[in-house]
């Protein structure tokens, strides 16, 4: 697609600078459109309207602006590298599972062949992240919102996993570029000038893993290691200025990555039913763009709807219903796949 | 799975409520530039009407953190009636309001005998300092044009001659 040839590094080097700032701007837009401002209507507030001049739209960017300026507070008893080092690993986490997400037929990073097996295990490399940062903090909340943490991202990393192999499974393929071409190649009912989306054959699939997601962000409702009347913010009580700036980020960041994914898998992703050629790869990323504040907004509709789970609730949720439904998701997906 | 009903119910809520506050507008207000209409009973402030006040010390006296401060003297006046005894009367010299320690309680505007206290809904008199929410009677008497009017009487009451 691109006419100039640049060098591999030259490649990578302009890869980055993209992803880079995809995080900060995905979480910013997320957090500006849902936590900031679909949040308040919901309360029948307007949330904030005076930075920036129209509808507080400067408001996250001032934000990250002060916790720039801020004081760097590290606590007196803690282990200060593995303090200082936990918010980057949650953040690079972040960054690698945009590595693989297409946007468009030539746009994406690296399409790997195993590009959903490999999302789905970065992502789950915060959780050693945000271990380091409530073992380093040496504060009982902290510590106590770090296990839960972890508790519950190792309960939901499972059906997160299980729902995916259903669309693993009817696609026939890991990568994500792989996954989108059979949605753009199935039919519906003999009809095929729409594709396939998935979220048709594996709504199961798509509820489980948003749910999962949802646990995975540790929003709302399963906020339960940052639930502040208990644990103050759990793995993040001690953390201010930018390295909290790092964990906000993190969150947002990986909120779009995974609402990336969920549209990537199960909404068809960029495609677009006829448009082809270099102009897919203008229109995919807008056409992506829209399925990803989709998805996320189904996930914080939820968050800012449903009060918090207890503790074993969150549990029996996942090891009783979710893991089972995807367990026999899986099963009559294998089943149908070899019968029709 | 008996909490789904209820789960989809709640989901409705929010989003009609999102629904609303973007067609009809939010239930609260951008205070600096739109200002919410206080109720008529609001407990803004306290409003002198100083010709009505006989510096009889009831309201300083009952007041429950001692905010009011007092001050009058004592004058001679002429007698109504020829070859009477000459009045005394009191004369308002100092009235002040101490609104830092003022609770809003509202007992000085019970207990005073001659209606020369009344409830405000004004509440914009935050200051920069502390010292200077000691209000004095100038600045009490100014109030009063923000006093709304009394309600009416209820059906069948008869106004006190």
């Amino acid at each position: 697609m691109l006419a100039l040839e640049l060098s591999f590094w030259q490649l990578t080097a302009i890869k980055t600078v993209i992803v880079l700032s995809l995080i900060p701007a995905g979480a910013v837009i997320l957090g500006y459109v849902f936590l900031l401002k679909m949040m308040a209507h919901m309360q029948s507030r307007m949330g904030p309207m005076e930075p920036g001049g129209f509808h507080g739209w400067f408001q996250l960017v001032g934000d990250g602006i002060k916790f720039i300026q801020k004081e760097d507070i590290i606590p007196a008893e803690a282990d200060r590298r593995v303090f200082a080092l936990a918010p980057v690993v949650v953040l690079i986490s972040t960054f690698l599972l945009y590595i693989v997400v297409p946007a468009g037929p030539d746009l994406v990073v690296q399409n790997l062949d195993v590009g959903i097996f490999y999302a789905l295990a970065v992502s789950s490399l915060g959780v050693i992240g945000v271990l380091m940062a409530g073992w380093a903090s040496a504060n009982k909340f902290s510590l106590l919102g770090s296990l839960r943490a972890a508790g519950q991202l190792i309960a939901y990393e499972l059906p997160l996993v299980l729902a995916v192999v259903g669309v693993v499974i009817q696609a026939e393929t890991m990568s994500l570029q792989g996954i989108v071409g059979a949605q753009a190649d199935g039919e519906i009912l003999g009809i095929g000038w729409i594709g396939n989306p998935f979220i048709l054959t594996q709504f199961v699939g798509f509820v489980i893993f948003i749910a999962a997601a949802q646990a995975e962000l540790t929003q709302t409702p399963f906020d339960m290691p940052v639930a502040e009347s208990e644990l103050v913010a759990g793995y993040m009580t001690e953390y201010s200025g930018f390295r909290f700036l790092f964990f906000f980020m993190a969150e947002f960041g990986t909120a779009a990555a995974l609402s990336a994914i969920a549209a990537t898998l199960y909404l068809g992703g960029w495609y677009q039913p006829f448009v082809t050629g270099d102009l897919a790869n203008i229109v995919g990323p807008l056409v992506l763009g829209a399925k990803v504040m989709l998805v996320a907004f189904l996930i914080f509709w939820m968050r800012f709807t449903f009060p918090r789970f207890r503790e074993d609730q969150l549990q029996t949720f996942a090891w009783k219903y979710l893991i089972p439904l995807s367990l026999i998701n899986i099963l009559v997906t294998g089943v149908l796949k070899v019968v029709l | 799975m008996p909490e789904l009903p209820g789960l989809a119910k709640g989901l409705g809520v929010t989003f009609r409520t999102m629904l609303e506050t973007w067609r009809h507008g939010a239930v609260t207000v951008e205070y600096p530039k739109q200002k919410e209409a206080p109720t008529p009973r609001a407990r803004g402030v306290i409003a002198l009407k100083e010709e009505n006040c006989t510096a009889c010390m009831l309201c300083a006296r009952e007041c429950p953190d001692w905010c009011i401060y007092i001050e009058g003297h004592k004058e001679k006046r002429p007698p109504r009636r020829e070859g009477g005894k000459p009045r005394t009367v009191n004369i308002l010299d100092r009235f002040d309001i101490d609104y830092a320690l003022c609770m809003y309680c509202g007992i000085c505007v019970e207990v005073c005998p001659f209606d020369a206290l009344f409830w405000s809904p004004e509440y914009e008199y935050s200051e920069a300092k502390i010292a200077d929410l000691l209000h004095d009677k100038d600045k009490l008497g100014e109030w009063m044009a923000t006093v709304p009017e009394p309600p009416p009487l209820e059906a069948g009451a008869v106004k006190k001659k």
